[in-house]
């Protein structure tokens, strides 16, 4: 199992876990409305399309029963440690 | 004394179905209005109770949360806790919730609950949860929120009385002088608490893929994605002028023939002459664009109802990210396609401030539809209908471009503005991805009847005033038998025309154009009709006056004329709506007169390159 990355490192339907956000890089307002969202320390997310043409930025992610769209800049700002996909039979 | 019917506030988070199930209760009676100081709009709509006593029931800007981080949420918030100015405290609030979204849906209503008023939860989009392969028992839910709550389905009308009869329940127990309670540390926790409730109300739950998700595979493809996108604009496009002929012409022949009736049964004078050509000749030339403005919106009606429009945005965030700007952008510009006025006005959406003020001020840069008739008349005129390629034509060629010019233009402008006075930290991009839906056919003509209305009201006072005063400038003073002048030269209108015409003439435009160019400030469409006023008045004989407006113009004017007014059109900031509505958006003066300025320049360069490079070319 790969160990901690950010956000925007993360690959493609990898389920993970939000172990950390650096607020301090993200702007008050944007925090409230990143927490209003759904992301937070603990919630489960997966990263789902990328942007035009392959490029990194933005990416869509998905919380919960929800699918979001986040900038490069702020998935940076968030660490995810992968967990494993479970395979059910 | 009287009772006062009981306020209902609808809450929710943005796509909970919150306006479907307004649209369900009240019908298509609905007043529109904006909360005094702030430009959040008021929707709201009166329905019945069982027992026929009415309730105004009011819609609140859809929220995440009850900390807000726009003046949207701030509205709401202020609503539900009795601060807002204008606006009474609710007597019971409606949350609706997406059912098949609840952990996330619930963080607000819990902040909402914990507030103490009267709540009843909807439970809507049920049908939706259940295609999803979600059970839900709203009892379970019921009972861990402690307010009732009533599974709706808003678009098939399911689930209405039972909410009518929950509200009344709460409207009779209500309980005295509840103080507004403000949850702590509303962040965190919350999220875990909302996802607890959650599980708790979900039944059961099947891993069935769902077809929005396998929808967006193909929408948001990397590369198939940004076709689709281009193709759907492209096809919208098309759809505007390819529709609009028809109804167009139907306009037309009314108009005609209510001045042919009008002709034969009054005398003719001066009140025949200031309805057939004051009143009907200029207000008529601007209704006539009414279809190509809905079939505009229908496109943009069904792609934000669909949610592809988010998809769109999602598609555009890197390419508005170079000029500065985001993906929220791109939904306001489009719109401002049809008309600035309800693209500045789409703004609210985006909540950096100074993202906004930018887009608000490129918006005018987008070709709305009232530049069309003027791009129209002019290059029917001058630009001749020969073929450049298979299905191509100059003409559709030349009217591309224009397109192209004012998006490059806005582009730059956007960039030059984000480093300049709009300077500043360069904006998230956070948005919600709605599930895709099915348009309702019910809440997309409510849409569209509502901006038909906006149009037409716009029509019938400013647009009519301008042509009327224009008219009476143009008629008045009455030129004297003995004078060699002609009336147009000699009316108070000329006399104007003249000051200006000096100025406009290193750029190639003539009187007549400088005379056109003060109406259409009202209205940038009132160009052509002044131009026709101008021409019909100013025409001296019988043979004269059977010519064409296409025909006076191309007798009048050089092509670098044509050429370098074209250009004028693409940025002049010609519509005093627009420059009201920014007003109103940015409160205050300052920012309308930043932007008028900077587009007079624009346009003042523009045309004037224009006009001395073709000069040059010898065109």
């Amino acid at each position: 199992m790969p160990s901690s990355t950010t956000l925007d490192l993360l690959s493609l339907q990898q389920p993970a876990e939000v172990v950390a956000i650096d607020w301090s890089a993200i702007s008050d307002n944007e925090g409230r409305r990143l927490r209003a969202l759904g992301i937070d320390k603990g919630v489960s997310v997966e990263k789902l399309y990328k942007g035009m043409f392959g490029m990194n930025d933005p990416i869509a992610l998905k919380v919960g029963r929800m699918m979001i769209a986040v900038r490069k800049s702020h998935a940076r700002a968030i660490s995810v440690s992968p967990v494993a996909v479970t395979t059910t039979a | 004394m009287s009772e006062i019917a009981p306020l209902i506030a609808l809450a929710g988070n943005p796509n909970s179905g919150k306006s479907a199930l307004f649209n369900a209760l009240t019908g298509a009676r609905q007043k529109i209005a904006n909360y005094p100081g702030v430009t959040v709009e008021r929707k709201s709509g009166h329905f019945t109770f069982a027992d026929g006593r009415p309730a105004e029931l009011v819609d609140l800007p859809g929220s995440y949360s009850l900390d807000p981080t726009s003046p949207d949420e701030e509205v709401t918030r202020s609503v539900i806790m009795g601060l807002q100015k204008g606006e009474r405290r609710p007597d019971a609030v409606i949350l609706v919730l997406d059912a098949a979204n609840l952990d996330n849906h619930l963080r607000f209503a819990l902040e909402v609950i914990a507030l103490g008023q009267p709540v009843v939860v909807a439970l809507n989009m049920m049908d939706l949860a259940e295609r999803d392969g979600l059970t839900l028992d709203p009892a379970k839910l019921e009972q861990a929120l402690g307010v009732p709550v009533v599974p709706t389905v808003a678009v098939r009308r399911r689930g209405l009385e039972d909410l009518s009869a929950a509200v009344e329940g709460r409207l009779l127990h209500k309980p005295d002088n509840i103080e507004p309670v403000v949850a702590k540390d509303r962040d965190h926790g919350l999220s875990k608490q909302a996802k607890r409730i959650a599980n708790l109300a979900i039944v059961s739950e099947t891993a069935g893929r769902r077809w929005s998700e396998r929808a967006d595979r193909l929408f948001l493809h990397p590369f198939a994605g940004p076709i689709i996108l281009f193709a759907v604009l492209f096809v919208m496009f098309q759809a505007v002028f390819a529709w609009s002929e028809a109804p167009i012409g139907w306009i037309e022949s009314a108009s005609e023939w209510v001045s042919a009736s009008i002709e034969a049964n009054l005398p003719a004078g001066f009140i025949r002459d200031f309805i057939i050509e004051g009143a009907i000749g200029g207000v008529g030339s601007v209704v006539v664009f009414l279809p190509q403005i809905l079939i505009l919106f229908l496109f943009i009606l069904l792609l934000e109802a669909s949610g592809y429009m988010t998809r769109a945005a999602f598609i555009m965030d890197r390419l508005m990210a170079s000029v500065g700007l985001s993906g929220r952008s791109f939904i306001p510009l489009l719109s401002s396609f049809a008309c600035a006025i309800p693209g500045i006005m789409a703004t609210r959406s985006i909540s950096d401030p100074k993202d906004r003020l930018t887009t608000i001020l490129v918006a005018p840069l987008m070709t709305c539809s009232a530049r069309l008739p003027v791009y129209a008349i002019i290059i029917g005129a001058f630009i001749p209908p020969t073929q450049v390629g298979p299905g191509i034509g100059l003409q559709g060629l030349v009217l591309f471009g224009l397109y192209v010019f004012g998006i490059v233009g806005a582009m730059i402008v956007a960039l030059v503005l984000r480093s300049t006075v709009t300077k500043g930290p360069n904006s998230g991009f956070l948005m919600e991805m709605p599930k895709y839906q099915l348009p309702m056919m019910k809440d997309i003509l409510i849409g569209l009847w509502q901006r038909a209305w906006i149009f037409l009201r716009r029509a019938g006072t400013i647009i009519f005033a301008a042509t009327v005063v224009l008219w009476l400038l143009l008629t008045f003073p009455k030129v004297p038998e003995d004078s060699a002048m002609s009336q147009v030269d000699y009316s108070a209108a000329g006399r104007i025309a003249n000051v200006i015409a000096p100025v406009v003439k290193p750029i190639g435009f003539n009187r007549d154009i400088a005379l056109a160019l003060i109406p259409a400030m009202a209205a940038r469409e009132v160009a052509v009709a002044a131009l026709a006023t101008t021409y019909a008045i100013d025409a001296t004989d019988e043979e004269a006056e059977a010519r064409s407006l296409t025909e006076r113009l191309q007798s009048r004017w050089s092509l670098p004329t044509a050429l370098a007014f074209l250009a004028w059109f693409v940025f002049a900031p010609q519509c005093i709506s627009t420059i009201a509505v920014t007003r109103r958006e940015t409160n205050g003066w300052k920012w309308p007169t930043f932007m008028v300025v900077y587009l007079f320049a624009l346009a003042y360069v523009a045309a004037g390159i224009t006009y001395w490079s073709a000069v040059a070319l010898g065109l």
